[in-house]
């Protein structure tokens, strides 16, 4: 254990003596008592005593350090005297005088109108980024169209086995869980009509136009958006995506394009999935209101049509887009270390869904004008 | 220290076969690491330097053979004495892995901040001198994605010494320094593992520092899954009857004996 005993001959000087080990794991408690004995004789000149100190390491060595570093009168300098050779010269390594000031810090943003100022900058700096990768990925996606062939359609089969078919369990769980709701909850308040009938109206619609493609939106960009997002970043992090720019290969091309092209082709394979899967479970609900299955059936096939499959279905490539889309662009924005990547993958997800939505309403408005 | 005295033996690898899968890296490796003195692990690049040092910290488990430090088993700790152990023992790893969301005095404060009771401000004088040491003063408030490949390392080796350890292993520590930074930090080496009594077993390929700093080396080579040679590196490059080692230590290619 580090000892500490303080002691004052005379007036005008004092001797801190310090014992046994100074190291990290005994220094704690007389850490703060040798710095006041300091503080507290700011006019005596004093020796810190290191006769009886058996080791010292790097922790130990601070303290000496902390004694020496405070700024004191000529005639109030504070001394290390016994310190044993070895340790004297890890001691003589620093320069106490260097460890007065706090190290430098950056500057931050100081008055607000510097702070609106980055701000500002930084909103118009990521609308140019989306807008010239909006540019860029459309470029090489109409490339890809027109030569086929170099797309990397290995990759991108890939992709689309891990967003679209390993998808499918999930997106059957939601999808049933949406029609089992739906129908139950719909049903319980229709039966006072006597329009149990009409929940499979309800069901069909609603999961064929609007429920069936925004869920598996949904679920596409937590699942798929997040993991574009990490897998692009951790490639920027590593230097992969600069590898790839370095040889010459477009990283849009190489990464974005094979991404995007598999998330258009599943996500409206899933969202059939979905609306299909959210309308056996609405029957499955039907059955305990003693509705038959086969007039369950016609009512569905009678009342939802063709135009609305269609335009879920085009909502779906839409939303398949704009999810691989931003995960890919996040990616590709990611700055450095671990922890940017978890941004990026968050950013993707929020991102993604927030247009999933705002490009929803927008879909609402046109098809109501355009009598869809 | 002379050969004649017994040695305290720290590290005591015994019969060590390091696999994955069914590729064997290192086969019945064993030696000895006394305490205080600078081992170096020597040998080229896929030779089973890296691996062998993971076994001897228990990153991982070895096929067959033991591993000692300080007496005790390292695969055979659990709970507390397995963190008894490990607070003996600063890694620095050959890519630095500082936390990219810390600052370089985040880092290598945290270790202290976690294992020792010292107050605030002598926490941050303890990181501030372990920077001093390997000459990042001036560099503490920033993140370590802001700094080059060989500061980063550098404080790498700032943050596995925070605590002190007993033992002090250091993967390639001078890759990626400039000379003279490198020489500086041997010297810091050699101060460290005289005055303190730190043993250091380094992991390197730079030939200068082997010579100035260590004071035995071992070298594995790829071919024989093990050690060819053992030893004080000056014999070595010397007197070896090993062309491989001649080699080695005189920076010849192999071309010639292969």
């Amino acid at each position: 254990m580090a000892q500490l005993t303080f002691t004052a001959p005379d007036a005008a000087t004092a001797i801190l003596a310090l014992a046994g080990r100074l190291d990290a794991a005994s220094l704690g408690p007389i850490w703060g008592e040798a710095r006041r004995a300091l503080t507290r004789n700011p006019d005596r000149s004093i020796v810190v005593d290191c006769t009886r100190v058996d080791y010292c390491d790097g922790a130990g060595i601070a303290l000496l350090v902390e004694l020496l570093r405070a700024e004191r009168a000529p005639e109030a300098a504070v001394r290390v005297e016994g310190l044993r050779e070895g340790f004297q010269r890890l001691l003589d390594q620093y320069d106490p005088a260097e460890f007065r000031a706090p190290p430098p810090r950056r500057e931050v943003a100081g008055s607000f109108i510097e702070r609106l100022g980055r701000a500002g900058r930084s909103l118009w700096l990521g609308i140019y980024e989306l807008i010239t990768f909006i540019g860029e990925g459309m470029t090489a996606v109409v490339a890809a169209l027109r030569h086929p062939r170099s797309v990397r359609w290995r990759d991108a089969i890939l992709v689309a086995e891990e967003a679209g078919v390993n998808a499918l369990p999930i997106v059957a769980l939601i999808g049933f869980l949406m029609g089992v709701i739906l129908a139950f909850q719909s049903a319980i308040a229709m039966r006072q009509f006597g329009a149990e009938i009409y929940v499979a109206d309800l069901v069909g619609l609603a999961m064929t136009r609007e429920l069936g493609p925004l869920m598996t939106a949904i679920l596409l960009a937590g699942r798929s958006g997040a993991a574009f997002a990490a897998e692009i970043g951790t490639m920027k992090v590593n230097d992969e995506v600069n590898a790839l720019a370095t040889m010459g290969l477009d990283p849009v091309r190489f990464l974005v394009v094979p991404r995007v092209l598999a998330a258009v082709a599943m996500t409206p394979l899933l969202s059939i999935f979905a609306v299909l899967i959210g309308l056996v479970g609405g029957a499955a609900v039907m059955q305990l209101f003693e509705i038959p299955l086969y007039t369950y059936y016609s009512e569905v096939v009678n009342r939802v049509q063709l135009n609305d499959l269609m335009g879920g279905l085009f909502k779906s490539v839409v939303f398949g887009v704009l999810v691989a889309g931003i995960g890919c662009l996040r990616g590709l924005q990611t700055r450095t270390g671990a922890a940017a990547v978890g941004l990026s993958a968050t950013s993707a997800v929020v991102t993604g869904i927030v247009l999933i939505v705002a490009v929803d309403g927008i879909f609402a408005v046109i098809f109501y004008y355009l009598d869809i | 220290m002379g050969a004649d005295q017994v040695r305290e033996v720290v590290i005591k690898v015994e019969g060590l076969t390091a696999a994955f899968d069914d590729r064997t890296i290192l086969e019945n490796v064993s030696f000895e690491v006394y305490k205080g003195e600078v081992f170096g692990i020597l040998g080229g690049s896929g030779s089973g330097k890296t691996v062998l040092v993971r076994h001897i910290i228990g990153l991982y488990e070895p096929a067959a053979g033991r591993v000692f430090i300080e007496g005790q088993e390292v695969a055979a700790a659990q709970g507390d004495a397995r963190l008894a152990l490990l607070r003996r023992l600063g890694v620095m790893y050959q890519l630095g892995a500082l936390f990219g969301s810390m600052t370089l005095l985040e880092n290598v404060s945290l270790p202290l901040e976690e294992y020792t009771e010292l107050p605030a401000e002598a926490i941050e004088l303890v990181a501030r001198l372990k920077l001093k040491l390997v000459g990042l003063e001036g560099f503490e408030h920033l993140m370590p994605s802001e700094l080059s490949g060989g500061m980063q390392k550098r404080a790498a080796i700032a943050r596995a010494m925070a605590l002190d350890p007993a033992i002090l292993f250091l993967d390639e520590p001078s890759s990626g320094l400039d000379p003279v930074t490198a020489a500086d930090f041997d010297q810091t080496v050699l101060r460290l593992a005289q005055t303190l009594g730190i043993t250091v077993v380094v992991v390197t390929h730079d030939l200068a520092s082997t010579f100035t700093i260590c004071d035995r080396v071992i070298m594995l080579h790829k071919q024989k899954k093990g050690i060819i040679a053992e030893g004080d590196p000056h014999e070595l490059r010397e007197k070896s009857d090993n062309p491989l080692v001649r080699h080695f230590f005189n920076r010849e290619p192999e071309a010639e004996t292969a």
